[in-house]
């Protein structure tokens, strides 16, 4: 379940403060070399190829929610390390180490907001934290989040970047917040909640086979990595190239698993619309 | 039953079962022989209580996947009054690594979901190891609406390695048909019981896992990701699977520990692929006494458990709770 062996994601991007002025980006849209500000002014995606780069979580606020109305939720959860894991190194150090490094307390960034005045309730996950990852407070998370809408009536849009899938060092318990924010989402349905899942580079394996794919819309960024198993895995165990655009956006919206492939620059304005058709 | 040729940790006792069995087969049996084969025996139980009483999570997970380790089938055939195969996803095809049924258990009138893996060559590829497509999992759904249209609680017997890996699964959705199989089992108004028989792999497993009672067989494993899988994302290298297994915590006492399992189920000495009559009597008398109890609540109030029981599932520290606690005034 958990898919890490999914394509490796471009991380330069992600440290752009304190980088110098007028650094040279290489696209690996297009392998053109891009104007690294000229990059960051148009929502991270390539002025050549728009390819769509790497945002961290609070990047995404800024670009979907009205400003200053995000309030966050449940921030105060930590990820414990109730296996006691260690890998080649502890997982309780590699948190430390991963909140330092992305100034995150865990994968996922939630709570409530506007989107063009229309109130909702939001999650982003950030793949720059342990591969954006399901533990147990991701999925405690998103879980209370859900049953806050569902309790206020408010639509509900999850943006999730996930290579990882649901996170190993949790073992069991996080293949179990598969179920947890899953049922909760069928409650939320229940209740005629109106959820959009919005697919970005990448979601796969266990945030892919639960809540990302339950949405009553699914939008996905372009040429997005998408899917159940990775590319890797599958590779070994069929022993056949792949197709070119395998498990893309793209690949999923032909084969009938998304409504809309949506731009960046066009989020805000897409998602406002939407609730206009089914928001409460 | 002998278990066969297998798994290394088993080779006294493989050594044990082969004598007993050669001198039973002498024709002109003495008293000394008898004797000998009374002490080989007791000698055999011996090393199967020490052996079995002590498995490690690798040896666990070699136990699950022995050969001869019941399937599906074996228990629909021996812990069943009757088994009536249903087949097809109503939408692409008949997936061979779900078996879907209606089945008679005592009293009880049910549907039956499980993975298949296969015992023979033929099966094995025709069942894909038992890993699923995204077929199977449509099948399940297909199934799980009839078994709540007609009141049939549903029993699900958990046994792959996971979902499977390939082409035409992600083609056909298989992210999708899991989530959409969790989401309808988690409010599906009757009675749900899982139990995980052997491989309880991943996303596959849980796609049919989310039941009012989940039990594990002793020797079974349930776990996030395969134990090769995690070595080799986190070790770089295959060959710490045993590591892996034990870093992951995945055996049917970890998982009780953990609140993940409600029940397990205890396996006969050496396995259940030492004695598949004693293991499907088992598995039977705790279907039927869990079908019962089930059965006796109310649909509102049965699903609305199933959700908490899943709802509690995690750890973590939540820092507001414990700011608000009364020892910290
Ligand atoms: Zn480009």
């Amino acid at each position: 379940m958990s898919a890490v062996d999914s394509k490796p994601i471009d991380m330069t991007q992600s440290k752009k403060r304190g980088v110098p002025e007028g650094l040279w980006l290489k696209c690996p849209g297009c392998s053109a070399s891009v104007y690294k500000k000229e990059v960051a002014q148009r929502l991270n995606v390539c002025p050549k190829c728009e390819y769509h780069f790497y945002v961290s979580a609070h990047d995404r606020i800024a670009q979907v929610l009205d400003d200053g109305t995000f309030e966050p939720m449940n921030e105060q959860l930590r990820s414990t390390d109730p296996l006691e894991f260690a890998d080649r190194r502890k997982y309780a150090e590699r948190l430390v180490g991963e909140q330092k490094r992305t100034g995150l307390t865990d994968a996922v960034v939630t709570g409530t907001g506007m989107v063009r005045a229309r109130r909702i309730a939001f999650a982003v996950t950030d793949s720059a934290f342990i591969m954006g990852s399901m533990g147990s407070v991701v999925g405690e998370r998103l879980t209370r989040l859900v049953e806050f809408a569902t309790e206020h009536e408010l639509p509900l849009i999850i943006i999730s970047a996930s290579g990882g899938g649901a996170r190993m060092h949790e073992g069991i318990l996080s293949l179990m917040q598969m179920a947890k924010v899953t049922a909760a989402l069928a409650r939320y349905d229940e209740s005629g909640g109106f959820f959009t899942s919005v697919l970005t580079n990448p979601t796969m394996g266990g945030v892919a086979a639960s809540f990302a794919s339950l949405g009553d819309l699914v939008f996905a960024e372009p040429k997005a990595l998408i899917g159940f198993a990775g590319p890797r895995t599958i590779k070994a165990t069929i022993g056949i190239e792949l197709p070119e655009d395998f498990q893309t956006s793209e690949f999923l919206l032909e084969h009938g698993y998304i409504d809309r492939i949506v731009t960046r620059k066009n989020l805000k304005t897409e998602i406002a619309r939407a609730i206009d058709y089914c928001g409460k | 039953m002998s278990a066969g040729p297998g798994l290394e940790f088993e080779n006294e006792i493989a050594q044990l079962e082969s004598k007993i069995a050669s001198l039973e087969r002498q024709t002109d049996r003495t008293d000394e022989i008898d004797k000998e084969v009374r002490d080989l025996r007791r000698q055999l139980i011996d090393t199967l209580r020490e052996v079995y009483g002590s498995l490690d999570a690798w040896q666990t997970v070699q136990v699950s996947r022995h050969k001869n380790r019941p399937y599906t089938r074996d228990y629909l055939n021996l812990a069943f009054d009757e088994f009536v195969e249903l087949y097809g996803d109503k939408h692409f095809g008949d997936d061979r690594a779900m078996l879907s049924g209606f089945a008679k258990l005592d009293r009880f009138k049910v549907m039956v979901l499980g993975h298949q893996k296969g015992r023979t060559f033929k099966e094995r590829a025709a069942c894909h190891f038992g890993c699923a497509h995204p077929e199977g999992y449509r099948k399940a759904m297909v199934k799980m609406r009839l078994a709540e249209k007609y009141h049939l609680p549903l029993i699900c017997f958990i046994d792959t390695p996971g979902a499977y890996p390939g082409i035409g699964a992600e083609e056909r959705g298989q992210a999708q048909v899991i989530a959409e199989s969790m989401f309808m089992m988690s409010r599906l108004k009757t009675p749900v019981i899982c139990v995980v028989i052997g491989e309880g792999g991943s996303g596959g497993a849980l796609g049919i896992g989310l039941g009012d009672r989940v039990a594990m067989l002793q020797h079974s494993y349930y776990s996030v990701i395969s134990p090769e899988g995690c070595a080799g994302i986190l070790w770089k290298s295959h060959e710490f699977a045993s590591k892996a297994a034990a870093a992951l915590r995945f055996t049917s006492s970890d998982l009780t520990r953990l609140g993940v399992v409600d029940d397990v189920i205890e396996e006969p000495l050496g396995g259940a692929h030492r004695d598949h009559h004693q293991m499907a009597s088992r598995l039977k008398s705790y279907l039927s006494r869990t079908l019962a109890d089930l059965e006796s609540r109310p649909i509102e109030a049965l699903v609305d458990a199933r959700y908490e029981k899943f709802r509690r599932i995690g750890v973590f520290l939540d820092e507001a709770q414990m700011v608000d606690s009364p020892s910290q005034d």
